[in-house]
């Protein structure tokens, strides 16, 4: 748990209106949905990705394949976080070579899970294009890496932690910053049995 | 939600929530073997050695492509080119091994028992290939996945296992994790095949195959081999085929949807009757692709027990 | 040289005796066993809240020399016998060469005289080079200071062989003592045969092994009127064949190990090659049946089959490494915790357990041991039966460690050893 107020800084009809205006602009941009494809990066990117599709759908008529990408086994901080994530599938069910991919996160922070998809996806085929949508820019860059699309930008201090609730995981659509680290959810292993 | 050791040494004493956890790790790293570019950096930079002292070519080899899917880099040691053969003692060797600062040691070896001591005396994270006739965990492991894909559940299912038990790691790891995993396990072999005190590791035993495989869901066969015929354990081949082989006729009293499973490599016509091994209740091949998943998720969550241990050990150091 | 121990309680079953008594031994013979002596030119012990015994003799121990210096000494072995109260050893044949002729036997003595804590008494093989084919030069051995003659470490695989030796031995009436194991039944056995094994995966040593052999040379006991003398008895079998021999009046006597008293199969637990002696550790009712036997008369003698082995030979793979472990020095330790304060059996029947039984055996009673009457030998182990102690292997005196018993707890310690009345230990 953690302690002082969280703030709310996104409301459903918000997230639900900057989903929409990221559709727009990527109809801006393209004109057509010929050889685009969304990739959602997990977890929330998932369910947003899901989200834009839908809404690409209703402007076009036709809704642009979707892939789930699992970044964990190309992060690199694994040597220094103990317990590995848990892994979970990537999906990919169109051919990435020769796309135009949107990669879809919730907030976009140091850059280096972008950095980490990125390779993802370059293991995987060669793109003709990699564009990238998110709900929040928090600032902070470690990498240089920005996003084309952005719902709402939210200058944070580095202690402040921004969490994107979405209604397919948490039951509702919320943006909320909190104050501190809330505590580390992971557990560590048992002792080595040495 | 890790594992609680830093090494794989059998199947006994791991919780039914670490098995799941392997099972549903190896089915996210499955994608990796389905790419064109089938390797992913999550081990880069770190040593896997492969210690064999008991030769094997398919599981050495299994073992080998996870860990170079998995971006580590592979040192293959074993018995005949080492000094092993002068005479050195097991732990001298492993001492060697571990100046080359492994992170992992995966070792087969004819003696049970041989990675525990490893574990014991070294730093590294040791992983059992095989000890003698104790356990073979990842054979385990990856005929539970390969069971998984096809039945929707490992409780309740009904799973007979047929051979030479006695001798068999295979066995024994299968038996501890499908009954720790809540399926019911049905032994089957001559009697001069079954160990004492078997039925105590949760299993039935039974020394008629045509009862034992009665409506079961997974036949699991179980290679016979030469010296147990020079043994005296059973008479000859034909023999032990027309009381324990699998045939048609016998595969009929097994569930109309039952699964063929066997670790290999086959004795056809033996054990198993080779239109059986390559028909369509046949999983036999798929085992096979399925160890080398299984093998990338044990090594991937094996490397984060270590990291915790380590990050611990700075943090009281 | 006159040693007077006083204010102890004295226990010595053969005499009848336990209560307060004080003991002189005068050139190393007791003279006086009384009530209360004040002797003023006796060098005097105050043995106050003591238990005074006649000296335990440990009938069971591999003294490896000559030719397995490495593992233990008659010097180390015999230092380690001392520490655990035992004023005798009896040292088994199969050494590198094995003692199955006269020089070997004497040169065993002559380093117990020269460099040995106490005394020692060799056993000597049944048959040449342990071959199981020819019968050893008994006579000869026996002049050397034989005591009595087994192959252990092997069976008497034949039992034509077992015959003829259990019927030459009533030349010199002597115990034929046999390691009972039929090993070709065992065919490579690492560990007892049952549900650990399994487990394990390890090649188990059936108890219907040791079984059948102590049940043929009972009756070969029965049929040549030979006195044998079955060695480390481990199963419920075993003992019941035991029982059944005596009942029958069979010249049969049986000994068995602190460890078979104590452990069980589980002990081995993750492979501990410190668990993994010959005959190994059963199950709970071969154990059980062994404290029976303790508490029926069934069993003569407590012996150790104490076994060095170097760490370097034990640290290896479990079915490589070689049977075997020490128990000189915890011996009377478990023996005293478990069987005494643990209500098996009381004090006078352990100290014939350790003292007049093993004599008895040995025919060493008619030399004055076991035994603490007037004109006994000063053999002498006084106990603290209440003191703790906590196995420590940089402790012990033997050159080797491999003990199941490390950092286990005991309530009882020998505190004192007497040899002819001298000293040769002394933890008060």
């Amino acid at each position: 748990m953690f302690s002082g107020q969280s703030v709310q800084i996104m409301d459903a009809g918000q997230i639900d209106r900057a989903l929409s205006r990221i559709a727009h602009e990527i109809l801006e941009k393209y004109k057509s949905l010929d050889g685009l494809s969304l990739v959602g990066i997990r977890t929330r990117g998932v369910p947003l990705a899901q989200r834009l599709t839908v809404k690409l759908e209703e402007l076009t008529g036709t809704a642009p394949p979707m892939g789930l990408l699992d970044i964990n086994l190309y992060r690199d901080d694994l040597s220094l976080i103990a317990d590995h994530p848990v892994l979970k599938k990537t999906e990919i069910p169109f051919d990435i070579a020769g796309s135009k991919i949107v990669l879809v996160d919730d907030v976009l922070y140091t850059g280096r899970t972008v950095r980490a998809a990125l390779d993802a996806l370059l293991d995987l085929g060669r793109p003709s294009r990699i564009l990238l949508a998110v709900l929040v820019d928090r600032g902070h860059r470690e990498f240089p890496i920005r996003a084309d699309f952005v719902g709402k930008n939210v200058p944070t201090a580095r202690t402040q932690v921004v969490e994107v609730r979405v209604a397919e995981i948490e039951g509702l659509d919320e943006v909320v910053l909190l104050p501190e680290k809330p505590e580390r959810t992971e557990k560590l292993g048992k002792e080595d049995v040495s | 939600m890790s594992l609680s050791s830093r090494h794989l040494l059998g199947i006994d004493g791991m919780k039914p929530a670490e098995i799941e956890l392997i099972l549903d790790t190896a089915e996210s790293l499955a994608e990796v073997g389905a790419r064109e570019i089938k390797k992913v950096p999550t081990l880069r930079g770190q040593t896997v050695v492969n210690f064999f002292i008991e030769p094997s070519t398919r599981t050495r080899s299994s073992f080998e492509l996870a860990e170079k899917r998995l971006s580590a880099d592979t040192v293959n040691f074993s018995a005949s080119t080492s000094s092993f053969t002068k005479g050195e003692t097991l732990l001298d060797t492993a001492r060697t091994l571990e100046a080359m600062s492994p992170a992992f040691i995966v070792m087969r070896h004819s003696q049970p028992g041989a990675p525990h001591l490893l574990a014991r005396h070294t730093d590294c994270s040791i992983i059992n290939a095989g000890d003698g006739a104790h356990e073979h965990p990842t054979q385990a492991l990856l005929d539970a996945f390969t069971i998984r894909h096809h039945k929707k559940s490992l409780a309740g299912l009904r799973v007979a296992i047929v051979g030479d038990i006695l001798n068999s790691r295979v066995a024994r790891s299968n038996v501890l994790l499908l009954s720790r995993m809540g399926a019911e396990v049905t032994v089957c072999g001559p009697p001069t095949l079954i160990p004492r005190g078997m039925e105590l590791l949760a299993c039935n035993v039974l020394h008629d195959m045509d009862e034992a495989i009665e409506g079961v869901d997974v036949v699991m066969m179980l290679r016979i081999q030469l010296e147990r015929m020079r043994g005296g354990f059973f008479p000859s081949f034909r023999e032990y085929a027309s009381l324990y082989g699998l045939n048609p006729r016998r595969l009929e009293r097994a569930a109309p949807d039952a699964i063929v499973m066997h670790p290999g490599p086959m004795n056809r016509g033996v054990e198993i009757d080779g239109g059986i091994a390559d028909g369509s209740r046949s999983v036999i091949r798929e085992q096979v692709t399925n160890g080398i998943a299984v093998r990338m998720a044990v090594l991937y969550l094996l490397a984060g027990v270590r990291t915790a241990g380590e990050a611990k050990r700075e943090a009281v150091a | 040289m006159k040693r007077l121990l006083r204010n102890a309680r004295l226990v010595d079953p053969v005499s009848g005796m336990d209560g307060k008594r004080d003991l002189l031994i005068v050139d190393g013979k007791v003279t006086r066993v009384e009530p209360e002596i004040v002797d003023q030119d006796a060098e005097t012990l105050d043995l106050e809240g003591y238990t005074v015994c006649p000296g335990f003799i440990d009938m069971h121990v591999h003294l490896r020399e000559p030719g397995q210096e490495w593992k233990e000494t008659v010097a180390s072995g015999t230092r380690a016998a001392a520490a655990g109260g035992f004023t005798g050893v009896a040292c088994m044949a199969n050494t590198v060469p094995v003692n199955d002729n006269r020089s070997v036997t004497e040169l065993i003595k002559r380093e117990a005289r020269d460099h040995g804590a106490v005394p020692v008494y060799p056993i000597g093989c049944v048959t040449q080079e342990m071959n199981g084919e020819r019968l050893t030069e008994m006579r000869e051995m026996l002049a050397a200071g034989a005591v009595g003659f087994s192959d252990d470490g092997k069976p008497v695989a034949s039992s034509l062989m077992m015959r003829k030796a259990l019927e030459y031995s009533k030349i010199f009436d002597i115990p034929i003592i046999d390691h009972c194991e039929d090993t070709v039944l065992v065919d490579g056995g690492v560990m007892h045969e049952g549900a650990v094994s399994t487990r394990l995966g390890l090649k188990g040593w059936p108890g219907v092994a040791e079984d059948v052999m102590v049940q043929r040379d009972i009756l070969l006991s029965e049929y040549t009127g030979g006195h044998v003398h079955i060695a480390h008895t481990s199963t419920a079998r075993a003992m019941d064949f035991v029982r059944l021999g005596k009942r029958a009046g069979i010249r049969v006597t049986c000994e068995v190990t602190p460890h078979h008293l104590v452990l069980t199969d589980e002990a081995v637990g993750e492979y501990d090659t410190d668990a993994k002696m010959n005959p190994p550790l059963r199950e709970e009712r071969d154990r059980l049946a062994m404290l029976a036997g303790l508490a029926d008369g069934t069993v003569d003698a407590i012996a150790t089959d104490h076994a060095p082995h170097h760490c370097d030979e034990k640290c290896v793979e479990f079915s490589n490494a070689p049977f075997g472990v020490v128990g000189l020095e915890t011996a009377v330790s478990i023996c005293i915790d478990r069987l005494v304060h643990g209500g098996v059996i009381d004090i006078s029947r352990l100290v014939e357990l350790l003292s007049s039984g093993p004599a008895r055996i040995l025919r060493l009673d008619r030399a004055g041991k076991g035994h603490l009457a007037v004109g006994a030998d000063g053999d002498v182990t006084v106990l603290d039966l209440d003191r703790e102690t906590t196995v420590r292997t940089e402790e012990l005196r033997s050159k080797s460690r491999n003990t199941p018993f490390k950092g286990w707890k005991f309530r009882g310690v020998p505190v004192m050893t007497l040899v002819g009345g001298e000293i040769v230990h002394d933890a008060r």
